[in-house]
């Protein structure tokens, strides 16, 4: 670690790698990324790992299909040498309330007018899908093949390891403790490991994000939620695609490794929560065996917990801070982040080295909560 | 052909993996379980997680009582799905099952994602 780099992000999930990544791919030369821990510490190693282009606006659906598109050569695009367990078995959507399966064929609208293969299946389809879905309930459904899973982990190390190769400086359980300025804009990092200087500062530490804006005088609408989610053993093939339900609140699917990830999704007061609770892991259990009893015979091996980073539209928040230039906040994903980050570092990236993009950073500025312009998600839960 | 011991029984990771990423420039226990998945089959680590801490002991020259520990988490043993799902339906008796908005909240409220 030098005393000085032109750009410093600031934290080691997908989000910090994957644009660290694309800087330097962008001709960027003199960076350094921080984490407080380790790659993935946070909320990325924590995630669910689905990927999915089923989303309900315009907007979320084509970030999400060019996220897809590079996450199906990510080995390739960052030289990684490992897989990163890419399995696209589709996502199937369950709808449970006429309401929610009208809204189905509005979204099904959106993600065909961008080219999106998505379709609807009536109960009895589903049921071919996925023989052991329980139907009690069930409206009707929507599947997109191209959708499904990736290794949170091995994406993450993927990103660090081509931005490694082209010269950024990683640096692990390195804390960032606070800001210095000159003549209103960024001009160092105090971290635990000492004072480095930057020229920008890019804060990409999802729900601690706010309060690192915060010692920039910079107040971010993000709050931090707990989500809690577990594992089963590994079990032969049962089901192919991700299975969630936005009604009943719940996501389940097979890994190619054979567990079952599968999550609940009650809402709870905000805060850095990290424990798990006795009572998700019930809960949770109750409702997936309601949706798919052959879970009943799996044993869960482990459960944990993780924060959402949730905004008020449930969309990124991506702006300079109003007091100090040159400090820029990426965060506010709200529990999407994993399967977006790839488009979106691409458009932090050509936006601070002056490159033009089809999308506008400006949509994504925290203004937005201000006059009303939301980025409203009918699809997001 | 001592590199192709077992370290990971659940998972079937070598000490020549364990090894490999030491190489790469990994850390922690933490950091090895998530690339390799040693330490989260059924046992949750209880052999591979010392084997670990004692390869990182070596290779970083730190006693073993440094070693930064990976999390132990819940539960302690496997259990099954329909055990737990039971359990919850006991103390909620007379509420309508687990569908609907009964137990789970509605979307715009927040909810479940991946």
């Amino acid at each position: 670690m030098k005393k000085g780099y032109d750009v410093v992000v600031i934290g080691g999930g997908i989000v910090g790698c994957a644009t660290a990544f694309e800087l330097a791919k962008r001709g960027v030369k003199d960076i350094l990324l921080i984490e407080k821990r380790f790659l993935t510490a946070g909320a990325t190693g924590r995630c669910g790992a689905g990927i999915r282009q089923q989303w309900g606006s315009e907007l979320n659906a084509s970030i999400a299909l060019e996220s897809t598109n590079i996450l199906e050569n990510l080995e390739e695009y960052t030289g990684y040498p490992h897989s990163v367990e890419l399995h696209q078995g589709g996502y199937l959507l369950v709808a449970y309330t006429d309401k929610e399966w009208d809204q189905f064929q509005k979204n099904l609208e959106v993600q065909h007018r961008l080219g999106i293969d998505s379709y609807a299946l009536t109960p009895e389809e589903m049921k071919k899908k996925v023989p052991y879905l329980n139907l009690d309930g069930v409206k009707g459904g929507t599947f997109n093949q191209k959708d499904g899973h990736a290794n949170p982990f091995h994406c993450t190390q993927a990103y660090a390891y081509g931005a490694r190769k082209m010269g950024v400086d990683i640096e692990t359980f390195c804390e960032a403790t606070g800001f210095r300025m000159k003549n209103g804009a960024i001009a160092g990092v105090e971290t635990t490991k000492g004072y480095i200087e930057a020229k920008t500062v890019i804060n990409c530490a999802n729900t601690r994000a706010p309060e690192l804006a915060k010692m920039v005088g910079e107040d971010i609408p993000v709050i931090s939620e707990r989500h809690q989610a577990l594992v089963t053993e590994p079990v032969a093939p049962l089901i192919d695609c991700m299975v969630m339900a936005f009604s009943r609140s719940y996501y389940v699917q097979q890994t190619p490794h054979g567990s079952f990830v599968m999550g609940i999704g009650p809402k709870e007061t905000p805060s850095h929560n990290f424990k798990s609770s006795w009572q998700f892991l019930e809960h949770n259990c109750a409702v997936m065996c309601e949706a798919l009893p052959i879970l009943r015979n799996l044993r869960v091996v482990r459960q944990w917990a993780g924060q959402y980073d949730m905004s008020p539209d449930a969309n990124p928040v991506i702006d300079e801070a109003a007091e100090c230039k040159n400090f820029y906040s990426v965060c506010g994903f709200s529990g999407h982040g994993f399967m977006v980050s790839p488009r979106v570092a691409i458009m932090v990236a050509n936006y601070l080295t002056g490159q033009e993009d089809t999308l506008d950073i400006h949509r994504f500025s925290k203004k937005r909560f201000e006059t009303g312009e939301l980025l409203l998600e009918p699809a997001v839960v | 052909m001592a590199d192709k011991v077992i370290i990971c029984r659940c998972e079937d990771i070598t000490r020549e993996m364990i090894l490999q990423c030491i190489e790469d420039g990994y850390q922690t226990i933490d950091e090895i379980k998530r690339v390799t998945r040693a330490g989260m089959g059924p046992c949750q680590g209880r052999t591979c997680r010392l084997l670990i801490a004692q390869e990182l002991s070596r290779a970083y020259h730190v006693p073993m009582e440094e070693v930064l520990m990976s999390t132990f988490r819940p539960p302690t043993k496997p259990i099954s799905m329909g055990a737990l799902a039971d359990a919850w339906l006991e103390n909620h008796e007379g509420e309508e099952a687990v569908s609907g908005q009964a137990v789970a909240p509605k979307p715009e409220e927040g909810g479940a994602a991946e």
